[in-house]
């Protein structure tokens, strides 16, 4: 079934007297329970992409079918509920609020959903367990490492048990190994059968998952199934 | 609803948080709007006790006094050198008004003159001396603390004994006995014979009976003043408040025969009643309300401005966090509300310690003017204070609210 399916899409950007094409033409559709990875170099168009795949922009031209509902043509409000319910967005620079701890920076999206607090709390120490960070409730992200940060975020993004998982460049501002264990984690959120697309231009990143989207100056240059994916082993710093 | 709840503890918990990580900012910040509700509630609370003692003032006069004057006290429609131009109203013209009217309770002739009174070697300068008779205090509400008002034998036989305003006791006599001692006007020796109670009439200035002495009026014209130098007053007091009118026709009736007025003259003498001064005093607190309001409105204003500013400043540092919210779900209406909210609990806390501040210094100002800690005052300071946050915070609210989250996100 198809989660996602924009046909000719494209986000037009006026700079000065300037148009700048960030996507020219694109089309594409991604199933449930797929691993997406869009590849390309710096300045492609792969985050103007993912803004758009994740209701945070609308597209110039184009249609963009969410679910079977055509969001390219709603209004703020609504796609803020979208995004509240259907989506999940993990950031290279995390983007936690500095001045709330953990548990309050997983609750926050269940606050804008209305769920009463209780079952807040007991749902983001769920999540936060689920990444590892059952011990860090109650830190601030400055408290916490790089990659504990990006778990804070995970958590997050998975707390609201969203049809899909955004993650731009989200070993981007990691090390190898903690980018490494992110990935791990990415895996099992994935294996867990969850949607994930995940934004990269690092070529071993992108063959964790099972597609890659190869994009370049605004357009699909190629749609490849990973031949050999390659899956991170588990660190057992997550349990489920 | 539940939404709106959530939503507005969560606004409410980024509220705090951000009051507390900006302390020195926010104390600032408030303190315009702690001096704004302090004004707010001090000037509201003055001009309700300005208003009060005005009124206890005027009622010390008695509501069904007239004054028969040449004067007319309250009125301007009446040109000033027209009245001057009245013949002044005589201590004989009282006598045939007296013998003439059936209707007041009480008939009393007043007439004034500047002096200094001395016990000993104190001395009080400039106070009113009334000279008057003894049915001068039936036509009053004034109490003794001491002794009587002279009687009728000593009014009629100009005896020269005299009453003390409370005042002018307190300052002759600092601790009492008054009663019985001799006190001079001009030289002339006057028996003490009764102290009036407090009065606190203050409103009247030098005619505050605290402030006056009485003796009976032949000793005005045999001391103090040539007769025709001054129009007498007669003070008349109906039986009760129904009787006013009726006995305010009778008197310009009986008035406009002694004046020997033809049909087709106009009064040359001017009937003044309680209700004139409350007229007056009415447009006066109204004019002070006015101001006073105009004033404080402007430094709220400023208060409310100090707060609009820094609430920009805010939204703008905290583009990025807008952001991150927008991402995860938030509507216009939340991110709205948030600064709003923010905006009025700064205000609130203000509003605060605005209304503390204001009881402590009106307490402190009740040692010398008469000020009045309504209840509302509280009401008043904090609705004031949230109408502020709300107002001052939505512009800077809305800002936030329609920001765009890509561009939000993007935002270092
Ligand atoms: N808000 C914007 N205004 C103008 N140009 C933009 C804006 N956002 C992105 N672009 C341009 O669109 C192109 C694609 O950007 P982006 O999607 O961020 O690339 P990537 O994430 O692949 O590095 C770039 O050339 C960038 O300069
Ligand atoms: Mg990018």
């Amino acid at each position: 079934m198809n989660i996602i399916t924009i046909e000719h899409i494209a986000k037009i950007y006026q700079v000065g007297s300037e148009e700048v094409h960030a996507l020219a033409d694109v089309s594409l559709k991604i199933d449930k329970g797929e691993y997406v990875a869009i590849m390309g170099p710096s300045g492609s168009g792969k985050s103007t992409l993912m803004n758009i795949l994740g209701c945070l922009d609308t597209p110039t031209h184009g249609i963009y079918n969410f679910n079977g509902v055509n969001v390219s043509e709603m209004n703020d409000n609504e796609l803020a509920k979208i995004r509240n319910k259907e989506i999940g967005f993990v950031f290279q620079t995390f983007n936690l609020l500095a001045r709330s701890d953990a548990l309050h920076n997983v609750e926050l999206p269940l606050i804008y959903a209305g769920v009463p607090s209780s079952e807040r709390k007991e749902r983001a120490m769920e999540a936060l367990s689920h990444v590892g960070l059952a011990d860090r409730m109650h830190h601030k992200p400055n408290e916490l490492s790089g990659g504990q940060r990006q778990r804070v975020a995970i958590a997050r993004a998975l707390v609201t048990r969203p049809s899909i998982i955004l993650a731009d460049e989200p070993t981007g501002n990691l090390d190898t190994k903690t980018g490494e264990d992110i990935m791990a984690l990415f895996n099992e959120i994935y294996e867990q059968g969850n949607t994930i697309i995940l934004v990269t231009h690092e070529e071993y990143i992108a063959e964790h998952a099972e597609r890659i989207l190869r994009i370049r100056d605004g357009l699909i240059e190629k749609d490849e199934q990973v031949k050999n994916r390659y899956i991170p082993k588990k660190n057992g710093a997550s349990k489920i | 609803m539940k939404n709106f709840l959530f939503e507005l503890r969560e606004g409410l918990l980024i509220a705090f948080r951000s009051i507390r990580a900006n302390k020195v900012r926010s104390i600032l910040t408030t303190l315009g709007i702690v001096i704004g509700v302090t004004s707010v509630v001090l000037m509201s609370t003055a001009i309700k006790g300005i208003d009060n003692a005005f009124q206890t003032g005027v009622a010390s006069l008695g509501s069904d006094n007239l004054y028969i004057d040449k004067w007319e006290w309250f009125n301007n429609d009446i040109p000033w050198w027209e009245l001057r131009n009245r013949k002044n109203l005589t201590l004989d013209d009282y006598k045939k008004y007296k013998e003439l009217a059936k209707l007041p309770l009480a008939v009393a002739p007043t007439v004034w003159n500047f002096n200094n009174v001395k016990f000993k070697d104190r001395v009080v300068e400039g106070l009113i001396i009334q000279g008057t008779t003894s049915d001068y205090i039936q036509t009053t509400n004034l109490t003794f603390s001491e002794g009587r008002f002279f009687n009728e034998l000593e009014s009629n036989g100009g005896r020269n004994v005299i009453v003390l305003g409370s005042e002018v006791a307190k300052k002759l006599f600092p601790i009492g006995y008054a009663i019985g001692q001799e006190v001079k006007i001009r030289g002339h020796k006057f028996k003490v014979v009764g102290v009036l109670a407090e009065q606190g009439s203050w409103v009247m200035g030098n005619f505050n009976p605290d402030k006056q002495v009485f003796v009976p009026v032949q000793n005005i014209f045999k001391y103090l003043q040539s007769e025709n130098l001054r129009s007498i007053t007669i003070n008349v007091r109906a039986k009760n408040s129904k009787m006013v009118e009726a006995t305010k026709e009778e008197a310009i009736g009986i008035m406009r025969k002694i004046r020997g007025l033809s049909y087709n003259q106009e009064n040359d003498f001017s009937i003044n009643q309680q209700e004139g001064l409350l007229n007056t005093i009415n447009q006066t607190v109204g004019v002070i309300q006015i101001a006073g309001l105009f004033i404080t409105g402007l430094s709220l204003f400023v208060g409310a401005i100090g707060i609009m500013n820094i609430m920009f400043v805010s939204v703008k540092e905290r583009t990025k966090e807008i952001g991150i919210r927008k991402a995860i779900g938030a509507k216009r209406r939340a991110i709205l509300g948030q600064f709003i909210t923010e905006s009025a609990v700064i205000c609130m806390i203000g509003g605060f310690i605005g209304l503390i501040f204001a009881i402590v210094l009106s307490l402190i100002i009740n040692q010398f003017l008469p000020t009045s800690v309504q209840v509302d005052a509280l009401v008043l300071a904090i609705v004031i204070s949230i109408a502020t946050g709300v107002i001052s915070g939505f512009a800077p609210a809305y800002t936030a609210a329609k920001l765009d989250p890509v561009e939000a996100l993007r935002y270092e």
